[in-house]
């Protein structure tokens, strides 16, 4: 290495960036050191990861279920829609989404609002961002909320093991998680407001909405591919899962006196969840891999940003490659070591 | 079956049938109508009423059909599939009207209002689809910027190493056993240099096509083709690996298997095209597809690792015993009984780790490769033909729709055919 004339070593990451984010969760600006700059797009990674899972989860688990319907039509869409979103590379989605579908939106001055106050536009959707006043109250009402079922939880499994009386957890949370955010806004004094996305005139022929939040149409794309693509993978878990459970413990769980609703949460779902949740969280460490895709349509995330232009700045490819390599990685290990803890615990002991 | 009663009861089943299957037919006519000939029929509806009236009809239509036992066939299919519960028969219109609606729009861009006449921009004057874009940049598309004169050489190449991969299916009984031999290793080395020398060049008085200009779908296969064959022993050999007894052999490939899973790929091709040439001697120069091919491999050798591991450890230890007591040693026992039974309890991971890696081809465009992803993206930015973006990936996706969908339904056939019972 040292006769190319390449140095090794890590003091770049203290040096100004000055290269400009489009789009930053936390403020950043070219002034910044390179390391900030890896903060910066590391938190973009993950933003897109973090909505991706949380929508193909939604739809994976809709279409697993839809897949074992007993009505014809559903089964065979929900059997269609898998192995259309299978079966396209995941890259040329995201182009389809970025360069045709989206690009097919109307201009900001013409677009029509979507639910009243949100406008999906050619530049992005714009939707209201909450201004909060005593935010801290609210915070500490719903951590207050949620400790307190996860406590009533504990004590109904204990009642329910000494007395065998059942109290209506469900009911309870969800009162608990209404009334006590409810109670902060009346007596703790919070308020929340809405800035709404108002159109402003730039010049003769451009507008632009202003206020509220700007959701890039990178950011969508990348997200609505990944959440579809991603979907598929996990409606096939969800479903071998349910399969998996042989009809026998249905049936003991009723000639026991469950009712259908027991059944489900007491004897299948504990069940299935063992077989689905292992292969799931391979699915979303692979939708966080796939993240990286992001490069391609230029969605500033770790790899564009560190991977691409830093290291076209700087030059240090060894160092850049091997930082980008080492966080996903890590990601992926901790994931992982995650789940053998988990399958630890939920394995079946046997003797 | 459960199939609940319908709340509305008459002495007579069939006046039901009657009346429910009428609604029906007049909830779907109506959307029909509207959608295929923009006919509102109940436009004298008010306004939201107007919008659910097929639905509400429809509706109380099934509801009316819905019944334990009515003697008909078709009715009683209906009853059976589509239309067990009130949730279902909801579901069941939804569906039946959201096919409806969209049909005609998508028939209408993709086939009526289409052009594919003429070769230029200015034919497509029609509010559809503009097919005519694929058709002059179809051969973009399918060679990349490989001489338009020289396609014979990629076509010949391909057919020559298709017809090679199905020479093994002639072998005779007493050559079977060099079967796996000729797929392993003189396959690959075969198709290595039919590829290399037809389609490269620079011998036997071909000219020399440097692989900057190969692109397209065409190499899409070629990646997909090399990477596939060599990923293959090599996932084997570590997965062998993962499961020997001597640790230095044992840690490396679990180290090997873990790092490389835990990468995106789009990371481990920066690396192949900025990382890796630093560590080259100077006078040493490798191709970029190389480098790329030899990344791919490399990445898709871990997962098919752990897919071979899997066969390996879902086999019982009797197999084992049985060999080595008939004096197998290490080689012959896994060559002979354990690999051949595990990998045939693989083949659908395979297959997926395969589907995986057809996928992934198209992101060797982030480094500069123009397979067909790279090409759309030049094609749709010449400044002839803007605007044609939606054609173009609805195009590419057809195709790589088709590959992948052959290739699983392959797979699942393979399985079929082996699968024995134990």
């Amino acid at each position: 290495m040292d006769n190319r004339g390449i140095d090794f070593g890590f003091g770049f990451l203290k040096q100004e960036a000055s290269f400009d984010m489009q789009f930053t969760l936390l403020d950043y600006d070219g002034q910044d050191s390179y390391a900030w700059a890896y903060v910066v797009a590391l938190l973009n990674t993950l933003l897109v990861s973090f909505l991706g899972i949380i929508f193909c989860t939604i739809l994976g688990v809709i279409i697993g279920v839809a897949r074992l319907s007993q009505n014809f039509l559903i089964r065979n869409s929900a059997a269609w829609y898998v192995e259309f979103f299978r079966n396209i590379p995941l890259l040329l989605q995201i182009f389809f989404w970025y360069y045709a579908a989206l690009r097919a939106l109307p201009l900001p001055e013409t677009a029509e609002p979507w639910f009243g106050v949100t406008y999906m536009t050619i530049k992005g959707y714009y939707i209201p961002s909450m201004i909060w006043e005593n935010l801290n109250v609210f915070l500490s009402c719903l951590i207050a909320a949620i400790v307190s079922i996860i406590f009533i939880r504990i004590y109904a499994r204990k009642l329910q093991e000494r007395e065998g009386k059942q109290l209506p957890v469900f009911y309870i949370s969800i009162g608990l998680l209404i009334i006590l955010p409810l109670l902060s806004f009346l007596i703790g004094g919070v308020k929340l407001d809405f800035e709404l996305p108002v159109l402003k005139q730039l010049a003769q022929t451009s507008f632009i909405f202003e206020g509220g939040i700007a959701l890039p149409p990178e950011l969508i794309a990348l997200v609505v591919a990944l959440s579809l693509y991603t979907s598929t993978f996990v409606a096939e878990c969800v479903r071998a899962g349910i399969q998996g459970i042989s009809k026998g413990q249905k049936e003991a769980a009723a000639s026991v006196g469950l009712n259908p609703n027991q059944i489900l949460k007491l004897v299948i779902m504990p069940q299935a969840l063992r077989i689905i949740i292992p292969p799931t969280t391979n699915q979303y460490l692979n939708l966080t891999k796939n993240s990286s895709l992001a490069a391609a349509i230029a969605y500033p995330d770790l790899v564009l940003v560190f991977a691409g232009t830093a290291l076209m700045q700087t030059g240090k490819a060894i160092e850049i490659v091997g930082i980008t390599m080492l966080t996903y990685l890590t990601i992926s290990l901790s994931i992982a070591a995650l789940m053998n803890w988990y399958n630890k615990r939920i394995e079946i002991k046997e003797k | 079956m459960n199939i609940s009663l319908s709340k509305i009861k008459t002495s007579n089943p069939i006046t039901n049938i009657y009346i429910g299957s009428f609604l029906l037919s007049l909830a779907i006519f109506d959307v029909f109508v509207y959608s295929f000939f923009d006919l509102n029929i109940t436009s004298f509806l008010p306004g939201n009423l107007n919008l659910f009236f097929p639905l509400i009809i429809g509706f109380v239509g099934l509801s009316f059909i819905r019944m334990e036992y009515s003697g008909i066939k078709l009715v009683d299919n209906i009853n059976k599939h589509i239309n067990p519960s009130n949730f279902n028969a909801l579901l069941t219109l939804l569906i039946i009207f959201t096919v409806l609606k969209a049909i005609p729009p998508a028939l209408s861009w993709m086939v009526l209002d289409a052009n594919i006449s003429g070769d230029t921009k200015a034919a497509c004057t029609g509010t559809g689809a503009c097919w005519t874009y694929i058709k002059v940049w179809f051969k973009r598309f399918m060679y990349g910027m490989y001489p338009n004169e020289l396609h014979w050489r990629i076509n010949s190449a391909f057919i020559l190493v298709i017809a090679l991969g199905f020479v093994g299916y002639f072998f005779k009984e007493n050559l079977k056993k060099y079967l796996a031999l000729y797929y392993v290793v003189i396959y690959p080395i075969i198709a290595f240099l039919i590829i290399y020398y037809l389609i490269s060049g620079g011998a036997f008085g071909l000219v020399w096509v440097e692989t900057g200009a190969w692109g397209g779908l065409s190499l899409t296969f070629i990646v997909s083709f090399f990477c596939l064959i060599f990923c293959f022993p090599l996932g084997m050999i570590l997965a062998l690996g993962r499961r020997s007894n001597l640790p230095a052999v044992k840690y490396v490939s679990i180290c090997y298997i873990e790092f490389w899973r835990g990468v995106p790929l789009i990371t481990v091709l920066f690396m192949s095209s900025v990382m890796f040439p630093m560590f080259l001697p100077e006078d040493f120069f490798m191709d970029k597809l190389v480098r790329v091919i030899i990344a791919i491999t490399l990445f898709e050798a871990a997962y098919c690792a752990e897919v071979i591991r899997g066969g390996l450890q879902a086999l019982p230890r009797g197999q084992y015993d049985a060999a080595k007591s008939l004096g197998m040693g290490y080689w012959k026992m896994h060559i002979f009984v354990i690999l051949p039974q595990a990998l045939k309890l693989v083949i659908p991971g395979i297959a997926n780790t395969f589907l995986a890696l057809v996928k992934d081809t198209p992101l060797i465009f982030v480094v500069g490769l123009a397979e067909i992803a790279g090409m759309l993206a030049l094609a749709k930015t010449n400044p002839k033909w803007l605007g044609f973006a939606m054609e173009g990936y609805i195009f590419a996706a057809i195709i790589f729709w088709i590959i992948c969908y052959a290739m699983s339904k392959y797979s699942y056939n393979l399985e079929q055919k082996y699968k024995t019972e134990r």
